[in-house]
C-alpha cells in the first residue's frame, strides 16, 4: 500500500475565492452567510444562505465555455486551477494516462434546470438551448477539468448527498493508495441556491431562518451555500521525487451505510464510520486532536454527532477539539466536506483551529469542546473529517502531519 | 366539509388508520406518525386550506404552532384558517 498525500488545494465558496482567503476567514471567525440574491428570492420563506459574491464568470470563461458550464461547473474550475496551479503538475504522456478526477456533487445543475423549467413551464417557451443537458449532468465538473487538464484515467461523480465529497476523496485515496493512480484530482463541488434547489429544502422544514449555529442549544436548522473544494491527491515518493510541497497526508478512511432511516442520522453508523476511518488509518483515539464536524446545526444530526464522536473516541472526546465550519460558509452539501478538509488542513499544517461561530447556548447533549466563536491556537497531528448524508451514507476521512 | 373532519382525514390517512381511529385525544406518536409523517401532514394541510403553518421541525416545542394531540392541531389550524383568510 502506497502513502497519499495532498499536494495541492483550491476553493471558492462564500468566504472567499482562493483557499488563503477562506483560511483566513477561518482564523478571524467570518461569517459568510447573509442575505440571499436571485430572481423570485421574495417567493421564499428562508432567504439566508452562504453565497458567493463578486463573482464574474464572463471574465473567467469565454462564451463557448460559457454555455456550457453551469454554476457547479464554474465554481469546480475556478477551484482545480489553484489546486493544480499549487501542485505544480502537468499532465502529459503516463502521468496523464493513469491520472484521473473524482469529484462528489449532489445536484447537479440545480441553475440549469430551474432557468430551463421556467422557461418551458412558466414562460410556455416550446425550445430549450442545445446545451441544458450537457451542462446539467452531474459529470459535466469533473469532465470539464478532466479536459482543461488532460486527466485521462479514472474520472466520474460520486453522489451521496451530503457525503458526495468524502465518498468522492476516500475513492480518490483508495485508487492512490493502491497503485491504481499516482495522481487522483478531487473534492467537490454544489451550487443549489437558486429558488427551486432552496424551495426544495424548504419544503423540508429543517432550515434556519436566522443563522447556523452547530452544538448551540438555541440552534435552528442548516444554512445553506455553496461552491468548490478541490485537492490534489498524490502518491508520496511521486511527491518527495519532485519536491513538491506537501500539506498533509490522507491516512485512512471508512464509510458505512446506517440502513435505518432516509433522513434521521444513526448514533451507530457514525460511529462504526470514525472508529473504522481511525482503524484504518492505524491511528488511536488519543491520537486525534481536531475533528471537522458535520454539525448542520439542526437538532438531529448535532446531537446525534456529539454521541457518535464520544462513542468512538472513549474517554478522549473530553479532550478533542471539535468544530463546524458549516456556521460560516453554510452546508455545500454534495460540496460540503471538501470545503471543510481545508479545515482539517489549516489545523494540521497552521496549527490553528477554526472556530463554530454563532455559539451561543451550551448544549448539554452537545457537551463537547466545539471551539465556540473564535479560533485556537493548538498543535494537532491527526484530524478527523465527518460527514453523514441523508440516506444514512456516512464518511469519515482521517489526515496526519507529514 | 369543516375543518375538524378534514384534518383528521389527513392525519389519518398518513397513519394510514379509519378516520374513526383518529380521536381527538391522540398524540401523534399514538398514531405511529414521525417527524417525516408530521412534515408531510402539515404540507397535506397547507394545501387542503392554502395556509402557512409555522413550523420547524428542529424546534417543534419551540414553533408556535402546538402539535402534541390531535386536539391541538385542529384547534392551531381553525385559529390559522381564521387568520390568513380574513
Amino acid at each position: 500500500m502506497k502513502r497519499v498525500v495532498i499536494t495541492g488545494a483550491g476553493t471558492i465558496n462564500a468566504l472567499g475565492h482562493t483557499v488563503p482567503e477562506t483560511l483566513e476567514a477561518f482564523r478571524e471567525g467570518r461569517c459568510g452567510i447573509g442575505p440571499l440574491e436571485f430572481r423570485d428570492v421574495e417567493r421564499l420563506a428562508i432567504n439566508i444562505g452562504g453565497q458567493i459574491k463578486n463573482f464574474e464568470a464572463e471574465g473567467i470563461f469565454n462564451r463557448q465555455q460559457m454555455s456550457l458550464y453551469d454554476r457547479f461547473t464554474q465554481f469546480t474550475l475556478v477551484a482545480a486551477r489553484e489546486a493544480i496551479a499549487q501542485a505544480g503538475l502537468e499532465f502529459i504522456g503516463d502521468l496523464a494516462a493513469k491520472s484521473g478526477v473524482v469529484l462528489g456533487n449532489s445536484g447537479g445543475g440545480m441553475t440549469t434546470l430551474d432557468e430551463n423549467y421556467r422557461h418551458v413551464y412558466e414562460d410556455g417557451k416550446n425550445r430549450v438551448h442545445p446545451f441544458v443537458v450537457p451542462k446539467l449532468m452531474n459529470n459535466a465538473a469533473a469532465s470539464h477539468v478532466s479536459m482543461e487538464f488532460n486527466l485521462k484515467g479514472p474520472t466520474f461523480t460520486v453522489a451521496s448527498a451530503c457525503a458526495s465529497s468524502n465518498h468522492a476523496m476516500a475513492q480518490a485515496f483508495q485508487m492512490v493508495r493502491t497503485g491504481m493512480a499516482p495522481v487522483m484530482v478531487t473534492g467537490g463541488s454544489e451550487s443549489m441556491l437558486c429558488f427551486g434547489g432552496v424551495k426544495a429544502w424548504e419544503g423540508l422544514r429543517v432550515m434556519s431562518k436566522d443563522a447556523c449555529r452547530p452544538f448551540s442549544m438555541n440552534r435552528n436548522g442548516m444554512v445553506q451555500g455553496e461552491g468548490a473544494g478541490i485537492f490534489v491527491f498524490e502518491e508520496y515518493e511521486h511527491a518527495k521525487k519532485r519536491g513538491a510541497e506537501i500539506l498533509a497526508e490522507i491516512a485512512g478512511f471508512s464509510m458505512t451505510s446506517d440502513a435505518s432511516d432516509i433522513v434521521m442520522p444513526s448514533k451507530q453508523g457514525a460511529a462504526r464510520a470514525i472508529s473504522g476511518a481511525m482503524k484504518d488509518a492505524g491511528i488511536n483515539a488519543d491520537e486525534v486532536g481536531y475533528i471537522n464536524a458535520h454539525g448542520t446545526g439542526t437538532a438531529a444530526n448535532d446531537k446525534t454527532e456529539c454521541a457518535a464522536v464520544a462513542d468512538a473516541l472513549g474517554p478522549h472526546a473530553d479532550k478533542v477539539m471539535i468544530s463546524s465550519t458549516k456556521s460560516m460558509h453554510g452546508h455545500l452539501i454534495g460540496g460540503t466536506g471538501a470545503v471543510e478538509l481545508l479545515a482539517c488542513i489549516m489545523a494540521l499544517r497552521d496549527g490553528v483551529i477554526a472556530p463554530t461561530i454563532g455559539y451561543e447556548e451550551p448544549d448539554p447533549e452537545c457537551a463537547l469542546d466545539v471551539v465556540p466563536n473564535e479560533a485556537r491556537e493548538a498543535k494537532v497531528d491527526v484530524a478527523l473529517s465527518n460527514a453523514f448524508a441523508f440516506g444514512g451514507l456516512n464518511a469519515v476521512l482521517a489526515l496526519r502531519k507529514v | 366539509m369543516d375543518i375538524q373532519n378534514k384534518v383528521i382525514e389527513i392525519i389519518a390517512d398518513q397513519a394510514m388508520l379509519d378516520p374513526s381511529d383518529v380521536t381527538m385525544d391522540k398524540t401523534l406518536e399514538d398514531l405511529g406518525i414521525d417527524s417525516l409523517g408530521l412534515v408531510e401532514s402539515i404540507f397535506a394541510i397547507e394545501e387542503a386550506f392554502d395556509i402557512q403553518v409555522p413550523f420547524n421541525a428542529n424546534e417543534p416545542d419551540q414553533s408556535d404552532f402546538d402539535i402534541s394531540s390531535v386536539a391541538a392541531i385542529v384547534a392551531g389550524i381553525q385559529k390559522l384558517v381564521a387568520e390568513q383568510h380574513s
